[in-house]
Formats: C-alpha cells, sequence, structure tokens
C-alpha cells in the first residue's frame, strides 16, 4: 500500500533538462514543485573534474551516464511481423540517466527547425500537389509556427549561452551565418567556435560548389557567460569529450551545471532521487491525473504523489511507456492507423564518411562538435525535391577533432583491424582524417510506432515499451542523396582517400548511430490527429503536460534539442500565465 | 606522414630510455622493449608489480589473453606487445569489475536468438562471455591444430584469428565471429585507454599515436595549432595529473 504524500502544486517526472527548466519557471512564479528523478543526482564540482572526466573508458566506452537497462530498458525489432527483444545494453542510442538526464551527455548541436519543417505536410502539398505525400507517410504539420515559438528559441539559447553566427536578424540575411533559417530575433549570446583545420577546409570546398557555410550552432559557452538565470558559463575547451559526457568547463549547457545551481537552494522546490515513477494515477471522469505513483528506489518503498499540475519529463520512451501503462489516451494500432499513442515514432537518419590527407597535421584531440562547419542548403524544403523521389533532407557537417584513442582512430577502407601493419596505418592517419556526417530527417511512416511488449518485463514488473522500426525507401533515398552531395565536397578537397559510409538497409540496435528519438505521444491541433494540444497539454487529463521529443509529429533534418528547449519555455509560459489561473484546457477540443 | 611517425618514435625511445630511471616504468616499456632479456628490478615495488596475480583468470585463460594480445598487437617498431603493454592485466580488471559482471545490462529470459540487428542476446556477462568463448576457442585450436591457442607459434596464431575474424571457424556452440569481435575491442581498449586501469602501461599506445592526453584544454590553443602538429614531450594521464 502506498504511502500518500502531501500535495504539491507541481511535481515533475523526470528532472533532465526540462524538467529542470520546468522547475524553475514555476518556482520563480510562486508554485511548489517536487522534482523525483529516476537515477542519481549529478554533482559537477564532484564529477565533472579533471583528472577523473577524461577517463574515455569508463564514460564513452563503458557509457557511464546512462541508463541502466537492468532497471527498465525496450524492446526492439523491425517490423511487426518480428518478435522484439529487449536492448540488454544501449548502443545505438543512449538515453541518460540521473539529473539533468541525457543532455548531460549531449554533442551540443543546437539547432531550431525551418519556417517550413512547422508546416511541411502543408508545404509539401502546396509545392508538389495534393497527392504528393505517398499514403503510408504519416507526416503532419505542428500545431504551432517557427513565429510563434522564436522568442522561445530565444530563450532557451540565452539560458545555454549557446554559440553560434545568425545568419537571419529579424529578415536581414546575413553572409557567414545559416541564411536559410528562420528569422531570429537576436544574436546568438556568445560567438561561434573557432574552426577546426578540417572544418575550414570543408567550408572552402562547399563554397567552391556554391553552397553556403557556416560554423555549426553549439549548445556551449564560448566566452564566459551570465545565463538567464544568473548562472556564471566558462567557456568551451575544445576537449573533444562531449559526446559522452558532462562539461567540466561549465560551458555546455545541462541541468546540473547551468539550471540546478540556483534550484536546489529554493525552499519551493524539493528534489527527490532514486524515485521511479511506475504509474499517472488518472481520473477518467474528471479528464485528470490525481498524482504519481512511485518506488523509491533506495528502500523499495512505494509513494503516491499527489499533485494539481503534472510533467511528463521522461526520455521519449519514458513519456510514451508512461501514458500507455497508465490508460491514458488510444494505443495506435499500425494495421488499421487508428489509436495516437505510440504513433509517429521517428528517428534520425545519419549518415556518415571519413576522408584521409596525407599531408594534414589536423590534431585529432583538439576540438567540440561546436568547431565544425555546416551546410544547409540540402535540409528540409530548402531545395525543390521535384522528381528526387523523395521529401526531407539535412544539413551536412564536416571538421576534423574530438576524436580520443579507443574510438577515435579512423583507417582508410581496406586497412586490417589487427596486426603490425594495422599500428603502422593507425598511426599513419591519426592526425589525418576529417569526419562528414548527414543529419537526415525522418518522416514518419505508419508502420513504425511504440506500444507495449507482450514478452519482457521491467525490474518493476511492468510490460517494457516496444519500439517497431526500420528505416523507408524515402529515408534511404533521402539520404543516399546527401551522400551525393558529401561526395561533392570531398572530391573537391582533394583527399588522399575516402570512405562514404550509408545505412545498411535495415535499422540496427548496435552501433552507435543517433540518440534523437522522437515521437510517440505527438502534438496537433485536436484529440482526432494528436495526444497533446499546442500547449503540450494531454487532451485525455488537463494537467498533464508533456516534455520532449516525444511531442514531435515527425523528426527534420537537425538535432531536436533547440526544440525541444523551445518547446518547453512555450508551454511554460502558457501554464504560468493562463493555466494556474483557469485550470482547464487551453485550446477546446 | 614523415614528421608523425618520427614524433611517437622519438618519444617512446625517450619512455625507455627514461624507464631504466624510473622503476615503474621497468616493468612495462623497457621490458616490453626486449622482452628476452629480462632484466630482474632491483626494488619491491617492481617485483610486486610484476607478479600481481590476476584477479578472475585462470591460467588457461591468461594464457589465451596472453597469445591473443600479442597477436593483435604484436611487438615492433611502434610499441611493445599487447601483453607488456600490459592488455592482459587490463582484461582481467575489466572482467572482474562490474562491467564483466553484467552490471547495468538487461539480464531477463527468455533468451532468443533474434536478429543481427536485435544484438546481443546471450544470457552471458562479459566474464561469463569470455570463459566460455576462450574453451570454445581452445577446444577448436586442438580439433585443428592439435593444441591449444597459446601453444601455436606466430603464423597459426595469426592464422587463426583470421579463420574467427571471417567467421570461418566452427566452434562448438559459440559464434567465433562475435568472440572474436569482442576481443579485438577489450584488446583495443586495454592498449588505448587511460593506463588507470592497467593497460597502455607507460602511456605507450599514446606516445605512439601523438595523443597528449589531458588536461585537454585547447582553447587557446586551435588557431596556434590549426593543420599544425601539436606536440607535447610526455602525454598526461589520469594518475600523472592527480
Amino acid at each position: 500500500m502506498a504511502t500518500k504524500l502531501k500535495e504539491v502544486d507541481a511535481v515533475m517526472i523526470g528532472m533532465g533538462m526540462t524538467g529542470a527548466m520546468m522547475a524553475k519557471e514555476f518556482t520563480m512564479a510562486g508554485l511548489r514543485v517536487v522534482g523525483l528523478e529516476r537515477g542519481p543526482d549529478r554533482r559537477p564540482h564532484e564529477e565533472s573534474i579533471l583528472p577523473r572526466i577524461r577517463d574515455e573508458l569508463r564514460y564513452v566506452q563503458r557509457i557511464e551516464l546512462m541508463q541502466d537497462n537492468s532497471v527498465d530498458t525496450i524492446a526492439f525489432r523491425n517490423s511487426s511481423g518480428q518478435t522484439a527483444l529487449p536492448i540488454r545494453r544501449w548502443s545505438a542510442f543512449l538515453p541518460g540517466e540521473g539529473v539533468g538526464g541525457t543532455l548531460n551527455h549531449w554533442g551540443g548541436m543546437h539547432w531550431r527547425y525551418l519556417p517550413t519543417d512547422f508546416r511541411i505536410r502543408s508545404v509539401i502539398r502546396e509545392r508538389y500537389g495534393a497527392s504528393a505525400i505517398p499514403p503510408d507517410m504519416t507526416i503532419e504539420d505542428w500545431p504551432v509556427t517557427y513565429d510563434e515559438l522564436e522568442p522561445y528559441y530565444d530563450r532557451f539559447d540565452k539560458m545555454c549561452g549557446a554559440a553560434g553566427k545568425a545568419g537571419n536578424l529579424k529578415g536581414r540575411k546575413i553572409d557567414g551565418g545559416n541564411v536559410f533559417e528562420g528569422p531570429r530575433g537576436d544574436e546568438y549570446p556568445t560567438p561561434p567556435l573557432k574552426s577546426s583545420a578540417g572544418a575550414v577546409l570543408m567550408a572552402e570546398a562547399s563554397r567552391s560548389l556554391g553552397f553556403h557555410p557556416f560554423p555549426s550552432p553549439f549548445g556551449a559557452s564560448s566566452t564566459p557567460y551570465t545565463n538567464i538565470y544568473g548562472v556564471q558559463l566558462g567557456r568551451c575547451e575544445y576537449c573533444g569529450f562531449c559526446g559522452r559526457n558532462t562539461c567540466e568547463a561549465n560551458a555546455k549547457a545541462s541541468a546540473p551545471s547551468h539550471i540546478m545551481p540556483v534550484l536546489r537552494g529554493d525552499p519551493r522546490f524539493e528534489l527527490r532521487t532514486h524515485a521511479f515513477v511506475s504509474k499517472l494515477i488518472y481520473d477518467r471522469q474528471a479528464k485528470k491525473v490525481t498524482g504519481v505513483l512511485y518506488t523509491d528506489m533506495k528502500t523499495g518503498e512505494e509513494y503516491e504523489q499527489p499533485a494539481n499540475i503534472v510533467v511528463l519529463s521522461a526520455y521519449v520512451f519514458g513519456n510514451t511507456h508512461m501514458l500507455l501503462t497508465s490508460g491514458i489516451g488510444q494505443p495506435y494500432d499500425p494495421r488499421t492507423g487508428r489509436g495516437l499513442v505510440g504513433k509517429n515514432y521517428c528517428y534520425q537518419f545519419e549518415a556518415p564518411a571519413t576522408a584521409f590527407f596525407e599531408n594534414r597535421n589536423l590534431n585529432p584531440f583538439i576540438g567540440a562538435p561546436g568547431d565544425r562547419m555546416v551546410i544547409d542548403d540540402f535540409n528540409g524544403e530548402n531545395f525543390d525535391h521535384s522528381g528526387l523521389g523523395f521529401f526531407g533532407g539535412g544539413y551536412i557537417v564536416g571538421g576534423s577533432g574530438a576524436a580520443p584513442p579507443i574510438g577515435g582512430r579512423d583507417v582508410p577502407p581496406g586497412t586490417p583491424a589487427w596486426g603490425s601493419q594495422w599500428k603502422k596505418e593507425t598511426v599513419r592517419w591519426y592526425y589525418r582524417a576529417i569526419e562528414f556526417n548527414t543529419q537526415g530527417s525522418v518522416y514518419a511512416n505508419r508502420a513504425n510506432y511504440l506500444d507495449i511488449d507482450p514478452t519482457y518485463k521491467d525490474s518493476l514488473g511492468r510490460p517494457l515499451l516496444r519500439l517497431t522500426y526500420n528505416g523507408t525507401d524515402n529515408d534511404h533515398a533521402m539520404s543516399r542523396y546527401l551522400l551525393t552531395k558529401v561526395d561533392a565536397i570531398i572530391k573537391a578537397m582533394n583527399p588522399t582517400t575516402y570512405e562514404m559510409r550509408p545505412r545498411p538497409r535495415n535499422f540496427t540496435i548496435v552501433p552507435y548511430q543517433s540518440t534523437h528519438n522522437t515521437g510517440g505521444t505527438m502534438m496537433g491541433t485536436s484529440p482526432g490527429n494528436s495526444v497533446i494540444n499546442r500547449y503540450l497539454q494531454a487532451w485525455d487529463a488537463s494537467n498533464l503536460f508533456i516534455m520532449g521529443a516525444s511531442t514531435f509529429p515527425q523528426q527534420p533534418g537537425y538535432n531536436p534539442t533547440g526544440t525541444v528547449g523551445a518547446l518547453a519555455y512555450w508551454a511554460a509560459d502558457k501554464i504560468l500565465k493562463d493555466y494556474v489561473k483557469r485550470p482547464g484546457p487551453l485550446v477546446q477540443a | 606522414m614523415a614528421e608523425v611517425s618520427k614524433l611517437p618514435r622519438r618519444d617512446f625511445l625517450k619512455a625507455a630510455g627514461t624507464a631504466g630511471a624510473t622503476g615503474a616504468a621497468m616493468a612495462t616499456g623497457l621490458a616490453g622493449c626486449s622482452p628476452t632479456t629480462g632484466t630482474p628490478t632491483s626494488t619491491e615495488a617492481n617485483a610486486s608489480a610484476a607478479i600481481q596475480p590476476p584477479l578472475v583468470l585462470t591460467p588457461e585463460e591468461e594464457a589465451f589473453f596472453s597469445a591473443s594480445v600479442d597477436t593483435i598487437i604484436p611487438a615492433d617498431e611502434l610499441s611493445p606487445s599487447g601483453t607488456d603493454c600490459g592488455c592482459v592485466t587490463f582484461i582481467d580488471r575489466q572482467l572482474a569489475s562490474a562491467w564483466g559482471g553484467g552490471a547495468k545490462t538487461y539480464r531477463a529470459g527468455p533468451f532468443v536468438k533474434g536478429t543481427p540487428e536485435q544484438g546481443y542476446q546471450l544470457p552471458l556477462t562479459p566474464h561469463q562471455f569470455f570463459v566460455a568463448g576462450i574453451q570454445a576457442a581452445n577446444e577448436w585450436s586442438r580439433k585443428t591444430y592439435g593444441k591449444p591457442y597459446d601453444a601455436l607459434g606466430p603464423a597459426q596464431r595469426a592464422e587463426a584469428l583470421t579463420a574467427w575474424e571471417a567467421g570461418k571457424a566452427e566452434f562448438s556452440s559459440f559464434d567465433s565471429r562475435l568472440f572474436f569481435q569482442r576481443l579485438l575491442q577489450i584488446t583495443m581498449e586495454g592498449f588505448f585507454a587511460d593506463p588507470i586501469h592497467g593497460g597502455n602501461r607507460n602511456k605507450v599506445s599514446w606516445r605512439m599515436l601523438g595523443f597528449p592526453g589531458l588536461p585537454a584544454t585547447y582553447a587557446d590553443k586551435v588557431d596556434q595549432y590549426r593543420d599544425k602538429p601539436y606536440v607535447v614531450d610526455e602525454p598526461q594521464s589520469i594518475a600523472d595529473f592527480s
């Protein structure tokens, strides 16, 4: 029997980036907030420090900061005819654990979606005809526009101290920034990172082909900066360890370094770690979630935490799982196309390439993901898709650096994997590789979805979430097209040799590809096409708000974090302005 | 190319030269350079470091790993052998660690083979995986060559590894290719990881690559070293920095 606790104004399920952002915004408005976090606390002054943080084996190979699969995991299969099996240790994607969540170890790629991305279904129909979208491509317009989100993108930039160069300031195009981006209200808070040697070469080659290179926007401060909460940030040190680690320089945005220092001491906020929320307590009649049930993983005891507002801020999988196991909303059925919870699961379709340059000295250990150069000429609707046979696109990024020695030793194709010859080639090429990546979109398909697994259970005895996903013909065609552009850029750089690495036909759960899982609790204009409304409020529970990329109708050709952050601030603003005064649906169904 | 390959060699020789003066390195880098000379070390610390018994490896497993890491990372002008670089010590510690015991992995059944896309589905922890895999590999080696893997000469060791790598060796109830992949991975980890984990003795692989190690604070060096080799005399490890 669960112990019932005293009601609070708001409870956060998951104290990752969005949980911390919402908790901070709510407490600033005077609400009393409890943050429930399944994992441990993360204390930058104890953990994100030299020299311990530079342990590549521990953090990069053994993925120290990721969720414990023995506590909870998901089951996976490529198609609905197969039997799903559990992911026994994360590999293709890496959900994080503990305060700060997955954003603790993000690479810092800090993007906004294009204005056209938010109304992609309409744009494609307008440009290519009403029947252009294949019947199995279940893409939707977002219920919110770029212009509406812009001030919240800006606020998120200034919470992160993001580094970059504007290419469109209030409609004025600026060379050297991304001229394809939507109009920005303000410059980036800090200047772009200095480019690596590889990035400089990539930009020169791209320019020679008529493309529009610019420095990669980065969710870390390039110079000391004070963020919107008054937290003093450091500067990026180009250490190369971003991708699976926290930041000892206090530069890369994360909840523990950018929000928790000012949230921890707030008497209106209480953090409870090792609190594993198993269920939302749902009142179907009242269309409300009265509270949450959680297990204290230090004692095994169960608690009920009642709350006026419930913020579901777990990872994409946890959000969808929670709705399915709590009986909120109609589960999606791919056979009929009916039901919405679990629908429009999307991934990111990345395909890399590596080029080798005999006479370069690229210092592969110096660098950060933000010191790369990017072209956005082939993203979304930035280019004409007539006759191409696919929709979507992605940015192309290139540069050198951020290659620690266990995982970052590229050798040309055909090199033996061991022995003296391998060693010789490894030494020969270690300073000489430039990496490219294509950040391909995934346009929703009716066959890709999330539901409940019939066989496997988590450590609390709940059935696992089941992921059914494979790359579609559309996304493969899109990716091959992007790689032809990468091929042209590489050729213009005149490498000694190079290797293109197109995605294999089937999606595989190893090796690492991208942690950009999206969808499952998609937002939309009505209860007939979505789980939540434009303010991230559940149609079926007016006091339940869902954060993160599970809210996306599909995944454009960019990293999702910028939009995750903007949506959270957009929702927080509406909740504090309107909902707390008049609780109830913010959009009439 | 010429510039860089010269650099690690110079560093390596320098390190080997200083090894005589600094005791700990004697048991590692220098010994690795000339394993047959076996110069006895004088201090007690060195002696105890040299004979430190394994945590979990049996004699058969230790012999197997020693033979396989020396085939994957042979002694040559670029580095000492895998064993002399500490790869076996590294593997022993890893298999004895929480990771080796299967921590943070989902271990509930049913256990179904699944498709290659579904990844690792065996009930074995990393430690159990290598215990079972070595037994299968040695059984195959006895059947194929008449002796266990560690008793083979260098050419046969390489030939056997090549067969496992290609999945052409039929181990009894074990996937030889998967075994090879995991063996290669853990060996490389031992060779390139920070020496705090027991491998990469005397930072030998970092010298070889020209990897400077810690502290990796480069904000003021990016412009200066763009397309110019960034050279340090002595790579810094976690222990050096502590």
